[in-house]
């Protein structure tokens, strides 16, 4: 397969509006991916798939990724009254870097036996513009993968036809695999660390049947 | 022909059956409580701790280092180092809880001791009535004795054995080179100090 | 035709009624024409676990289904962020239960893509002669339960399960386990190959063509199996490649697509053997392609267990705990008895992956099974689901 940079270039040169940015990875050997933006992502991969030299027809792997925020202390100088004077005061100030989801899908080439090119799309943060292109109409391999990352991440997919929740019931109102998802308290799993079922032991029977 | 799969399916189970009465390999399943399978050496279920000496308290391997805790994937190990009068923790387990009921029998304990310490064990019959106290292994449960490795596993024990005979060597030559450096300086400078004691091996070496 | 929907009957959400039949018009047909919404699963003996379809059914015609997952769903792949990359190989064993030491293989390349770390040559050995039992096991049985699925009760699936039992006997010999082996690590294979079992293997492989011939004389030409299979279920090539479909479901459908000649992982490039292609895509095509597929694993598996080398079986270096691969990301992939198996890794750095991702084969081979369904009558949607091959702990996760 070509270069990423120049696929890069010749989407450009048949979609001019796309914005494609390169990222790097940062393991050596593993592919770099493309990131483009949610208008022309269908765009995109429909030029993927039709390109004579690419035919990218196969959507392998499509999942999500969170970045929550990330808040970065830094200290500020700043200049305030105090009893007439103003003296200058070392503040630390929390600047926020807004989080995202990122949803990667892995293209492959059936047809040409090639692969994988990476496409990365971002959504604006994590709260209200949770929105990205569903490439559904292009791979319909994506479709129970989109409704995973809706499902797990909370990704909405534009013109996906039956974004529906697929592992957790309808009604769940989280997003387990969020990084800040908090799992409920009445919820039994497994693992379960030892001593808290070392606990339910104890609750469970009288401490003179239970030897630990 | 309509029905010849069934008449072929007909004679192939009758070659089975009575062929079952000439060769034993065709009898693939074997009466189960009264018979039992050999299980191969490298079978496991649980693990247990090892104890060297006859004493399944003071003769476990184990040193507490809490390492398989750790890298426990399901948490089913728990862990409390032993103190001694003054507070002051000793390298033995106080306690040691293996949870059965959450182990997943993946070994991973066994592979991450330094001290070939647990190892895991080949009994499969262990069903309990309750689910919670019976299912939780303790240390005591749990000791079985250098000997018994040796029956279910021997070519595993032997090696293990030779590996750690060859650490105990390597650590008492270590102890001698080092205590043959203290003396060396001791004869050679014109001003002999009283001779040390000879220093004792640096760690209390399982035998 | 009975009509069962009839006009009166509240419209209540197939969530709130107990499993079991429950009547609610459907969306596309209404309830005069006599459409009736059947809900498959999750206790069907036949869906392999529990999976569920709700169908809706005309007459016994199938008009519209929507499988619906999520029973047996624990979030592997979240377990997998809050504990380290050696941990997460027995949760691997657990996706699908019948191959877990492919499994294991996909996990463990995708670290050592990640990682960069060449295993050893003896243990590139074993890991092919471990997937290619687990693939003969895996089809074995998998044939046994179609059959059982066309209703052949129990014969072929138990002939097929004693066969399986002697690759089993292998495994644990070598593994230590029988289903949930535990076995490679990223840089090798966690022991060496115990005494005489090369020669065990030896000789269940040169017996294995035995039970092949049996069963193929059993049912390839039984009239029962070919009715019941011939022209159901067909998955055009087309949309088998569009919906991702993979392992024997896609090349049933006459694609070429073998990882292991495509992506030449592992040492499968010293090998002969060919890629069975279908012709119709339907479910006797899907069927013969685990039966020429498993011909072909005895042919890697007799070259391969002539020269295995002597050797060490893990790469000295890797330190398997504390383990962290520089930052970066990675997708492993290898040709898994149900399809393609992958993984993708993130990793931060740190002893734990940022993003640990598993893509199923069997979830995603399930996507073009409405389009395989409609049309069909429903007892052959159960014939159609056992072609595809389906474990839920895989579908679930």
């Amino acid at each position: 397969m070509e270069s990423l940079e120049l696929i890069r270039d010749r989407i450009l040169s048949a979609l001019p509006q796309a914005q494609l940015e390169i990222v790097p990875n940062g393991s050596a050997n593993n592919p770099a991916s493309l990131r483009v933006d949610a208008a022309h992502a269908l765009a995109v991969a429909q030029f993927l798939r039709d390109d004579p030299a690419l035919r990218l027809d196969y959507a392998s792997n499509v999942t999500g990724i969170d970045c929550p925020d990330v808040v970065k202390p830094e200290k500020v100088k700043i200049t305030r009254e105090y009893q007439g004077q103003s003296i200058e005061v070392e503040e630390t100030v929390q600047t926020k870097i807004p989080g995202y989801f990122e949803v990667v899908y892995h293209l492959y080439s059936m047809a040409l036996k090639h692969g994988p090119l990476v496409l990365r799309q971002r959504t604006g943060n994590r709260s209200d513009q949770i929105e990205v292109a569903s490439l559904t109409p292009i791979y319909r391999g994506a479709e129970f993968q989109e409704r995973e990352v809706y499902d797990l991440f909370g990704v909405r997919f534009q013109g996906h036809r039956d974004l529906r929740r697929l592992l957790m019931w309808e009604g769940f109102q989280d997003f387990p695999m969020r990084k800040d998802y908090v799992e409920p308290d009445d919820y039994e799993y497994e693992p379960t660390p030892h001593n808290e079922v070392l606990d339910k032991t104890r609750r469970h029977y009288p401490p003179e049947v239970n030897h630990g | 022909m309509l029905g010849s799969g069934i008449i072929k399916g007909l004679l192939e189970t009758a070659r089975n059956f009575f062929g079952s009465f000439r060769q034993p390999e065709r009898l693939v399943t074997i009466e189960y409580p009264e018979q039992q399978r050999t299980v191969p050496e490298n079978n496991r279920s649980f693990p247990f701790l090892v104890f060297d000496r006859n004493d399944p308290v003071k003769g476990l391997r184990c040193v507490s280092c809490k390492i398989c805790e750790k890298e426990c994937p399901p948490q089913c190990i728990y862990i409390e180092t032993e103190k001694d009068s003054r507070g002051k923790p000793i390298k033995h387990p106080k306690v040691f809880d293996i949870d059965i009921s959450v182990c997943m029998s993946c070994q991973i304990c066994v592979e991450v001791c330094p001290f070939d310490s647990i190892k895991m064990d080949q009994t499969y019959e262990l069903s309990q009535f309750s689910r919670y106290d019976a299912l939780i292994l303790h240390k005591i449960d749990l000791a079985k004795s250098n000997e018994y490795y040796h029956q279910i596993k021997p070519t595993e024990a032997g090696l293990v054995d030779e590996q750690l005979a060859a650490e105990r060597e390597a650590q008492i030559a270590k102890a001698k080179a080092a205590a043959a450096i203290k003396v060396a300086p001791a004869t050679a400078s014109p001003t002999p100090k009283p001779p040390s004691p000879a220093p004792p091996a640096k760690t209390e070496v399982p035998a | 035709m009975v009509d069962f929907a009839s006009a009166n009957e509240p419209v209540v959400s197939p969530l709130e009624m107990p499993t079991g039949f429950h009547f609610t018009p459907s969306s596309e047909g209404t309830v005069g024409e006599g459409l009736l919404e059947v809900s498959m699963g999750p206790q069907h003996p036949s869906t392999h676990g529990v999976f569920r379809m709700d169908l809706v059914l005309d007459g016994e015609t199938v008009v519209r289904l929507k499988p619906v997952f999520g029973y047996l769903h624990r979030n592997h792949e979240k377990i997998a962020e809050t504990i380290t990359y050696l941990a997460s190989i027995p949760y691997t064993d657990r996706l699908d239960y019948f191959c877990s030491l492919t499994n294991n293989w996909a996990y463990v390349l995708a670290v050592e893509k990640l990682a960069g770390i060449t295993p050893p040559e003896r243990a590139e050995y074993i890991r092919v002669i471990a997937a290619e039992l687990t693939r003969l096991q895996n089809h074995a049985c998998m044939m046994g339960f179609l059959t059982q699925d066309l209703g052949a009760m129990g014969t072929p699936l138990m002939y097929a399960f004693r066969e399986r039992e002697k690759i089993l006997d292998l495994v644990e010999a070598l593994t230590g386990a029988r289903m949930m082996c535990n076995y490679f690590r990223f840089g090798g294979c966690r022991t060496d190959l115990p005494a005489g079992w090369l020669e065990q293997t030896r000789q269940v492989v040169a017996h294995f063509p035995h039970f092949l011939d049996e069963f193929e004389s059993l049912l390839i030409t039984n009239e029962i199996l070919m009715a019941r299979t011939q022209g159901v279920g067909v998955l055009p090539r087309e949309l088998a490649i569009n919906a991702s479909a993979t392992g024997p479901v896609l090349r049933g459908s006459g694609v070429d697509y073998d990882l292991r000649k495509v992506d030449h992982y592992g040492i499968y490039d010293r090998f002969e053997f060919r890629v069975p292609l279908g012709d119709h895509g339907d479910c006797y095509d899907r069927f013969m392609i685990r039966l020429l597929e498993m011909r072909e694993s005895i042919k890697i598996l007799n070259a391969a267990l002539k020269d295995v080398p002597e050797g060490p079986v893990m790469d000295p270096k890797i330190k398997i705990r504390n383990f962290k691969p520089k930052s970066g990301e990675a997708y492993g992939r290898i040709e898994g008895p149900k399809g393609e198996l992958g993984f993708y890794l993130i990793s931060d750095g740190s002893t734990n992956p940022y993003r640990y991702r598993i893509r199923p084969p069997s979830l995603i081979n399930l996507t073009a099974l409405e389009d395989m369904c409609i049309g069909q009558k429903i007892a052959d949607v159960v014939v159609i689901l056992g072609s595809i091959d389906i474990v839920l702990g895989e579908v679930d996760r």
